[in-house]
């Protein structure tokens, strides 16, 4: 994955910088205007978002099952992507809603149940850095408990009546819409990558530095 | 009487309902006058323009700080680790 690190800067990079441009050129939907096209960045953040607590909850399970370090890390770098691509979701989604619905925010299932799928990965990393001995172990439940929430947000709009748009709406998108859709979803997912590979090397180096640290408390 | 009375009834009825669908078909009547309003819906109030603008702009911007706090961390445990491995190569 370190040799992969660089191409996939460059290839992130580039499909960030071009997605404006992409997005700008994108069709608007008929009844909401030009406010719709935070649909192109917000419903992949949301996607990924779901893909990185799904991450951190089975990486979590490794660990707890297997006690490996390796997932361990894995765990702790999806939890934190997690909270950062929720942020997004969280912030941009109202921004749309003031503008399609009229208000910020609504108590309804889909953003209730964002809003504590976000906590609980803000909620693992706080655990994980105060919590003490046996924060890995706690942690580590948390996040699976934290993915079990992941399948009910995406049915929410589904099965219960809200505001949010049902998930039938991005398999159905018009062709003038689509493209930029799946460029835009595409770009956040090889944006995600980067980044978890970037957090999962942190997390490597400060394992090897306790090591160090370790080493050189035997040889005092 | 009564039966002409019923008639009558009868045939103003199935004019009026005839006649809805028709007037509900009549394009609305043009606007006489202008009536100010001070307070917009909140769908009108806020340019959508601005919103597009500040959702796409704070992506850019978690992400940038987000990339930049990952260097920094990693900067810092690697310089740490240089100056432990110094330290222990001393020795």
């Amino acid at each position: 994955m370190r040799k992969a690190f660089v191409p996939l800067l460059l290839i992130t990079g580039a499909m960030f910088a071009y997605a404006p441009i992409m997005i700008a050129h994108a069709d608007y939907e008929a009844s909401m205007g030009i406010v719709s096209k935070i649909l192109y960045f917000h419903a992949p953040s949301g996607m990924v978002m779901l893909l990185s607590a799904m991450v951190c909850g089975v990486a979590s399970a490794i660990y707890l099952w297997k006690k490996s370090p390796a997932a361990d890390r894995v765990a702790m770098a999806s939890a934190e992507l997690t909270a950062l691509f929720g942020l997004i979701v969280i912030v941009t989604g109202p921004l749309w809603a003031k503008k399609a619905w009229g208000i910020w925010w609504d108590w309804e299932p889909r953003l209730t149940m964002s809003f504590v799928g976000w906590l609980i990965s803000v909620s693992y990393l706080f655990v994980r850095k105060y919590a003490g001995p046996g924060s890995d172990k706690l942690g580590a439940a948390l996040a699976v408990f934290g993915s079990v929430n992941v399948p009910f947000i995406y049915v929410s709009v589904n099965v219960w009546r809200t505001l949010h748009p049902k998930t039938t709406v991005v398999p159905t998108l018009p062709p003038g819409m689509r493209g930029p859709f799946w460029y835009s979803a595409l770009t956040l997912f090889l944006f995600y990558l980067l980044l978890l590979t970037a957090r999962i090397h942190l997390e490597r180096q400060r394992a090897t530095l306790d090591e160090l640290y370790l080493a050189e408390e035997d040889r005092s | 009487m009564m039966r002409r009375a019923l008639a009558a009834l009868t045939f103003v009825l199935t004019l009026a309902l005839t006649a809805l669908p028709a007037l509900a078909q009549q394009p609305p009547t043009a606007q006489g006058e202008f009536v100010p309003a001070r307070d917009l819906p909140a769908t009108e109030s806020i340019p959508a323009a601005t919103l597009l603008v500040a959702a796409y702009a704070f992506i850019w911007v978690a992400a940038i700080v987000y990339l930049f706090s990952i260097w920094r961390r990693l900067n810092k445990v690697e310089a740490e680790m240089h100056t432990l491995a110094r330290k222990m190569s001393q020795r």
